[in-house]
Formats: C-alpha cells, sequence, structure tokens
C-alpha cells in the first residue's frame, strides 16, 4: 500500500458516500452541501492524476461558483423539505434504482472486459507536463480558440438568459 | 501514478454516474434533480482526466474546461427558469410542474 493507493481510496470513499447522500437527503440544502463534498473530493481526484488546472477550476467554478447559486436560489425559494423517498410511486422508484444498478454493472462490465491499463502506459512526465496550466493555455489558445471564443459567448448568452428569465415581469 | 490502476477510477466514475441517474429519476425537488445532473456531468469530467492522465494528452483536459463552461451556462440558465416557475406556480416540485405533459 503505497500513499497514492490510500490516498486514492479515502477520496473515493468520500465522493461516492457523499454523492449517494446528495441524492438521499429529505432537506435540499444538505444535498448541497453534500454536493460540494463530493467536488472537493473530485478536486483531489484529479490532483492524484496530476490534473493541476482542473483541480483548481474544479474548486473555483463547481464548489465555488455553481454551488454558490444553488444555496442562493435554495434560500429563495425557501422549498418545503419532501417527505421521504418512498412514501409515494414506491414500485416507478423502485424501478428507477433497479435501472440505474443495471446500467452501473454493464459499465463496471465493461471497463473490467476492456482492461485499459493493459494497453495504456503513459509514463510520469508526460502525465503531468499534460496537466499543467501552462500546455493546457497553449492548446486553449491555438487549436482550440474558436471554440474558447464560442464559450465566452456562451457564458454571455447565460447571464442575459438568465437575467431575462429571472426578472420579476413573466407574463 | 501507475500506482493506482486506470479501472478504480473509471468504476467510481460509473458508480457517480450511475448515482446521478438515479437521482434525477427518483427525486421530485427540481433543484435536487439538478444538483443530479451536475453529478453526471463531474463523472464524464472524471472520466475525461484519467484518460487525459494515462494518455499523457492534454486534450482531455481542454474538453473538461469547456464542459465545466456549458455547466456553468446550464446551471445559470436552468436555475433562473427554476426561479421563474416557483413565481407562477409556487412549487418546485416536478410532479406539479405537468403543463408540457399531453
Amino acid at each position: 500500500m503505497n500513499i497514492q493507493l490510500i490516498l486514492f481510496f479515502v477520496l473515493a470513499a468520500i465522493a461516492a458516500v457523499t454523492s449517494v447522500m446528495v441524492i438521499t437527503r429529505k432537506n435540499a440544502v444538505l444535498s448541497a452541501v453534500f454536493l460540494v463534498l463530493n467536488f472537493f473530493a473530485l478536486a483531489g481526484l484529479y490532483l492524484l492524476l496530476n490534473a493541476q488546472f482542473i483541480a483548481v477550476v474544479q474548486v473555483i467554478v463547481y464548489a465555488g461558483a455553481i454551488m454558490v447559486l444553488f444555496l442562493f436560489v435554495l434560500m429563495l425559494l425557501n422549498t418545503e423539505t419532501e417527505h421521504g423517498l418512498f412514501v409515494d410511486k414506491r414500485g416507478i422508484k423502485f424501478f428507477a434504482i433497479l435501472i440505474s444498478a443495471f446500467v452501473f454493472v454493464q459499465l463496471a462490465f465493461l471497463i473490467f472486459k476492456g482492461n485499459p491499463s493493459r494497453t495504456l502506459t503513459a509514463d510520469e512526465a508526460a502525465s503531468i507536463n499534460a496537466g499543467t496550466i501552462q500546455t493546457i493555455g497553449h492548446h486553449l489558445y491555438t487549436d482550440y480558440i474558436i471554440p474558447f471564443e464560442v464559450a465566452g459567448f456562451l457564458l454571455l448568452a447565460a447571464t442575459i438568459g438568465a437575467l431575462v428569465l429571472a426578472k420579476k415581469k413573466f407574463e | 501514478m501507475s500506482a493506482v490502476p486506470m479501472e478504480y477510477y473509471l468504476i467510481l466514475s460509473a458508480f457517480m454516474f450511475c448515482v446521478g441517474v438515479a437521482g434525477v429519476l427518483i427525486r421530485r425537488n427540481a433543484i435536487v434533480v439538478f444538483m443530479s445532473i451536475e453529478l453526471m456531468l463531474n463523472s464524464a469530467n472524471l472520466t475525461l482526466v484519467t484518460f487525459s492522465s494515462y494518455l499523457g494528452n492534454s486534450i482531455g483536459q481542454v474538453f473538461v474546461f469547456f464542459v465545466m463552461t456549458v455547466a456553468a451556462a446550464e446551471a445559470a440558465v436552468g436555475l433562473a427558469i427554476i426561479i421563474a416557475i416557483f413565481r407562477n406556480k409556487l412549487t418546485v416540485n416536478i410532479d406539479a410542474i405537468n403543463i408540457f405533459k399531453w
């Protein structure tokens, strides 16, 4: 057991447990808090994968901006808590869980059958180099400059759209 | 890095995706449904970063950057839509929001 494996198991356990907590809590605010924990665990996993830039952006954008947006909306709407997961429509919900479990079994089967670590043997240096902000920035501003500009335009459109939709008058 | 087999990351990602799918299907609060969608987007991001890191190729991480941009835009517009619906119907329960249902 080396340190990377231990770190992976700790972070993966946090991510798995919090993701289940997100969908099982009755109170939506608790769901949001567990989602923040999940995002932090994912940021740790990204660091473990030598993706420094993505880890930092994960914390800033997801755990910072998006979750603040979620919590603000929860605070504004002040929704009632749900009665519990299995009080009504038990059949449909049980069937939904069955379907997602089936999808998970399929995915796990394919992953183990494909056995990707047998064919992929990247060296550590290439992996570290791939995750630096220098490499990603170089790709973003040369090969992917048009998608980058489109992403900026998309954010502008989303800002205007959110303003228009959430405005007081909606007749 | 080679200490952790690649399959472990992929299994974790598949698990988080399926939890997100289950959340979308069983929860009735529209905001929690949105959180489940974020969960699914994040699991896809984890897969992309895993392959990018193990291949030593940073294109996957560039794509994760774009996924995050779209997720931010989607969260902003979606929550604005939820606010607009709440203003009209005074609920975010998706069983009550069925005016498009034939």
